[in-house]
């Protein structure tokens, strides 16, 4: 049954900001300049923008229906594998707002900026203890930039060595992030594929046999993308230092063990940290986030700029390579990195402290287990346990059912959870991951036990495909027609009366 | 503690649910080598009252804009931002979700980025946007790295009159993919030959408009000399405000226009986090990259929105992609989006026309001061001015005097002593009467 208007009671369909334009109308009120004579060299704009005119309260109901149709953390369960979907405390949302910090300038003279540089210093120390490692990069934007910027520092290392062209090889495993390829890529590395052993982990045989005086690193995400801890990390980075290259770690996974293992005793030379995971600064749809990269004593010296020193004078910035004791393998971004994001990722390590952040390991550690522990027998895990901070199972108790993951995460939008990663890592068929993170009650994971084993009962029983294939019935879209967006690229909103 | 819901109760039984004694056994793949005991050498947690009193200390040690009049621009502009734009950003449903992965319950970020995407375009005057980038200066980087792409060439020049953080991080960032480039020498006067320099193997060419130096230059010809040799024109641009008054790129001819979206809804913030606005020709989309959400259809016909073209990304073509980004700016596109949606086009053109008539008013008043020399004809809301003597000393002055008047080209250039007299003065509509004033008497003063 459909209604009239469309709606669905308080679900409205809301039309795009360009469709309701009320000309005259306006959202700001601006007062004239004084008559003057400008000064654009004859460069004044002609025409219009075509930019909808909008009053104030029509564009605040625009909004708040748009958020209406989505979930987030503050409203659903949101065990999205590899993301690390943990509540993102409102504080640090107060203290990023502190006059004194949102409204600092980047090129201030530093002597009115101590607070701001102090806070970046802070941040850095917070990160370096945990890790244990001597220095960290602040500037990177996200978790693939971090990769970048590590990454940068062990070309500019091996060029020092005098070892340039000789080593140009990057060995990923075929269970990492797409980004770890991608990152070496755009370093000008080739990159090769190391398989899984039937543990989940990186084959450490296929890994020495690759080794030689043509690899520059090898990328390991630790806890891997299976959940699971690389339990010959030690074994593997020993190798790795044997053949003369340098250990990435994808820290995009830390979660599972900060204050428990510290990053320096795996033998890591480089590992991002993305803030926006691991110390709850919110994902905000997609961004921003930050993935400050520590970096061992042998990569420190090639650190990008900008970052922060501290002496008798203070604190201060070095800002260009030639002011700098080392030797950076350059400027990666612009201005002084993520500001914002480190704000509210020091106010959550504060508020944590080092109990507390030990604390939200073991308890993401715990709540991944138990899930795996109710789940276990009704769906189809991967690997054996313990997992660390996800679990990963595969579409094994789908088969001959007709239902796919993608069925099954469909339906569970139904249930009134945002489904877990799908289909990825890819080294296991039909991924389910799933990452409740610390954030969650037991009655949360309770909740959601029951809808998953009952959903999975209902695709065994058979005759339940089509329903499975019509989820999401109760979301403000069902499924939407992807290769038609992708055959006609509608990219932009255009006016039809004009055309 | 206050964020982690499970009791020492809820513990102990999940503990024997899953059939280990404690919580130690669930960490036994961790080499006993690597484990550690006890807590690192930092604070213990900290109450919320106690953290926000941390910080705020640390706030206190800054002189800011709050307080302070400031001329501070160089590629971060203080605007005022609706009161409407952070309440409506700070919605959990908005703050605390991620990636549009599960379109059907994303469709309120898909129709912001969509409609983000097209003021984008309209802005720029282009015809598609993607979904953002981290910040123009990665973003530039990003657009060289396209054009060679789309060229099959191998060489970029970059103008004098680029932001330095955009020219080093592209030479950064694209040192190790064989592309070559050349940044030209700072160009306060505007007075570099850009179109004696062209030749047919240039993939691109990178102007800003205005310059760093705050020039303003109409671009037409460049434009079109570069494309009867088959190259792109890339066209940065610091201060989006300006695309309200000033003929856009697109007019002017660009291929790729990458803008520093942070002047609308973002705020300073000590530089980051930025947006970066990226825009180009429908010819060129299969090469872009970041983000793009489309338009489609549901099963029961209803228009909706997803992330599209895909097979650009590195989650699917990894060592072959476009680009290994994998977020955008999601949150900073909203609030640029919002900004923009307040302004509309009648509020956008007046916010631009404000800034700029503020801004000829302070040429006009620090150029009439004995020994100040306004070095550019036509500017929007920034110019240069060369001053006797340091112009980073006279900053630390006017800082001693509680004014922030604006940023010493030394600063981004200390190894060019022919700028150490040139100081940055940018105005916006957030600077009242008495700011000026009160520049303009300590100028006197100090000058």
């Amino acid at each position: 049954m459909t209604t009239i208007s469309g709606n669905r009671g308080p679900l409205i369909e809301e039309p795009l900001i360009f469709e309701q334009a009320t000309p005259g109308r306006c959202g700001v009120d601006w007062e004239k300049p004084a008559a003057y004579e400008d000064r654009l060299g004859g460069l004044r704009k002609k025409g219009k923008i075509g930019l909808p005119d909008i009053a104030e309260p029509t564009v605040i109901r625009h909004y708040t229906r748009l958020s209406q149709k989505n979930v987030g953390i503050d409203t659903v369960f949101y065990p999205l594998g590899s993301c690390t979907m943990k509540y993102n405390p409102r504080l640090n949302e107060k203290t990023a707002r502190l006059p004194g910090l949102s409204q600092a300038h980047p090129f201030q003279p530093v002597s009115t900026v101590q607070g701001a540089l102090e806070l970046m210093d802070q941040c850095a120390h917070w990160l370096k203890v945990l890790t244990g490692m001597p220095a960290v990069a602040m500037s990177p934007a996200a978790g693939a930039h971090g990769e970048f910027c590590g990454l940068m520092a062990i070309r500019a290392a091996i060029e020092a060595r005098g070892e340039g062209d000789k080593r140009l090889k990057v060995l990923v495993p075929e269970s990492a992030h797409g980004t770890n390829p991608a990152s070496a890529a755009i370093c000008g590395f080739s990159v090769e594929s190391i398989p899984a052993n039937d543990r989940g982990r990186v084959d450490l045989a296929a890994l020495k046999a690759k080794l030689g005086p043509d690899v520059a690193a090898v990328m390991v995400t630790n806890p891997n993308t299976c959940g699971l801890f690389e339990d010959e990390v030690l074994e593997i980075s020993k190798a790795v230092h044997d053949a003369g290259a340098y250990f990435y770690c994808d820290g995009a996974n830390y979660n599972a063990i900060v204050g428990r293992v510290r990053i320096a005793d795996l033998g890591v030379d480089a590992m991002h940290i993305n803030l926006h995971k691991t110390f709850s600064t919110p994902h905000g749809g997609g961004g921003p986030g930050a993935g400050p990269t520590v970096l061992s004593e042998a990569l420190a010296p090639f650190a990008p700029v900008p970052y922060v020193v501290h002496d008798d004078k203070g604190f201060r910035l070095v800002e260009h390579a030639h002011e700098s004791e080392g030797k950076p393998c350059g400027r990666l971004k612009g201005f002084h990195g993520q500001f914002g994001v480190m704000v509210r990722a020091l106010s959550y390590m504060m508020a944590l402290g080092a109990d507390g952040l030990r604390q939200c390991a073991e308890d993401a550690v715990l709540n991944a287990n138990y899930l795996l522990a109710q789940l276990k027998d009704e769906l189809t895990p991967s690997f054996e346990g313990p997992c660390m901070h996800e679990a990963l199972f595969d579409d094994r108790f789908l088969k001959d059912t007709g239902v796919t993951t993608l069925d099954f995460a469909k339906a569970l939008i139904d249930e009134g959870f945002h489904p877990m990663t799908m289909y990825f890592p890819l080294v296991v068929h039909g991924a389910l991951l799933m990452e409740p993170t610390e954030t969650e009650s037991k009655a949360t994971l309770d909740k959601f036990v029951a809808s998953v084993k009952g959903l999975a009962r209902q695709a065994k029983e058979g005759n339940s495909a089509d329903a499975f294939k019509a989820a999401p019935i109760y979301a403000p879209r069902r499924r939407l027609d992807e290769t038609a967006a992708a055959r006609t690229p509608v990219l932009r909103w255009k006016d039809q009366a004009a055309e | 503690m206050r964020y982690l819901p499970l009791t020492a109760a809820d513990r102990r039984s999940m503990l024997d649910a899953i059939g280990v004694k404690s919580v130690d056994d669930l960490y036994r793949d961790v080499p006993q080598a690597a484990r550690r005991d006890g807590l690192v050498d930092l604070p213990l947690s900290a109450s919320e009252m106690e953290v926000e009193r941390r910080i705020a200390k640390l706030a206190a040690k800054n002189l800011t804009a709050a307080t302070a009049p400031m001329f501070c621009g160089a590629g971060v502009y203080r605007h005022h931002v609706p009161a409407a734009v952070d309440a409506m950003i700070q919605r959990g449903e908005f703050l605390t979700s991620y990636t549009p992965y599960q379109p059907e319950v994303a469709q309120g970020t898909l129709q912001y980025l969509f409609e983000f995407q097209t003021q984008v375009a309209l802005i720029t005057g282009m015809e598609v946007a993607n979904a953002s980038l981290y910040d123009a200066a990665t973003g530039t980087s990003e657009a060289i790295a396209m054009a060679a792409r789309v060229t099959r060439r191998t060489k970029a020049l970059i103008s004098g009159g680029v932001h330095p953080h955009y020219s080093e991080t592209s030479e950064a960032s694209l040192r190790y993919t064989g592309l070559e480039i050349e940044t030209l020498a700072p160009d306060p006067l505007g007075t570099e030959d850009l179109l004696g320099r062209l030749s047919p193997d240039l993939a691109c060419v990178v102007v800003q408009n205005p310059s760093f130096f705050g020039r303003l230059n109409d671009l037409k010809v460049l434009a079109d000399s570069c494309h009867e040799m088959g190259i792109l024109l890339v066209v940065v641009v610091t201060e989006p405000v300006s695309l309200g008054l000033v003929a856009s790129p697109g007019e002017m001819g660009a291929d790729i226009v990458v803008v520093e979206g942070q002047s609308l809804g973002i705020g300073m913030n000590f530089g980051g986090p930025g947006l970066g606005l990226f825009a180009t020709r429908d010819k060129f989309l299969r090469q872009m990259p970041g983000r793009l959400t489309g338009q489609t259809v549901d099963q029961d016909g209803k228009r909706g929105w997803v992330l599209t073209l895909s097979t650009r990304e590195q989650h699917i073509r990894r060592e072959k992609a476009t680009s290994n980004i994998c977020t955008n700016s999601g949150l900073c596109a909203l609030a640029f989006s919002i900004h923009m949606t307040m302004l509309g086009e009648t509020g956008f053109t007046a916010l631009a026309e404000l800034n700029h008539a503020r801004a000829v008013e302070l040429a006009d008043k620090v150029g009439a001061i004995k020994g100040i020399k306004v070095l550019n004809d036509a500017f929007f809301n920034e110019f240069a001015v060369t001053v006797p003597g340091s112009a980073a000393e006279l900053v630390e002055k006017l800082a001693a005097k509680g004014i922030l008047g604006g940023v010493p080209a030394s600063r981004l250039y200390p190894t060019w002593p022919e700028l150490d007299n040139v100081l940055l003065l940018a105005a916006t509509e957030t600077n009242s009467d008495e700011d000026l004033d009160a520049l303009v008497s300590a100028l006197k003063e100090l000058v």
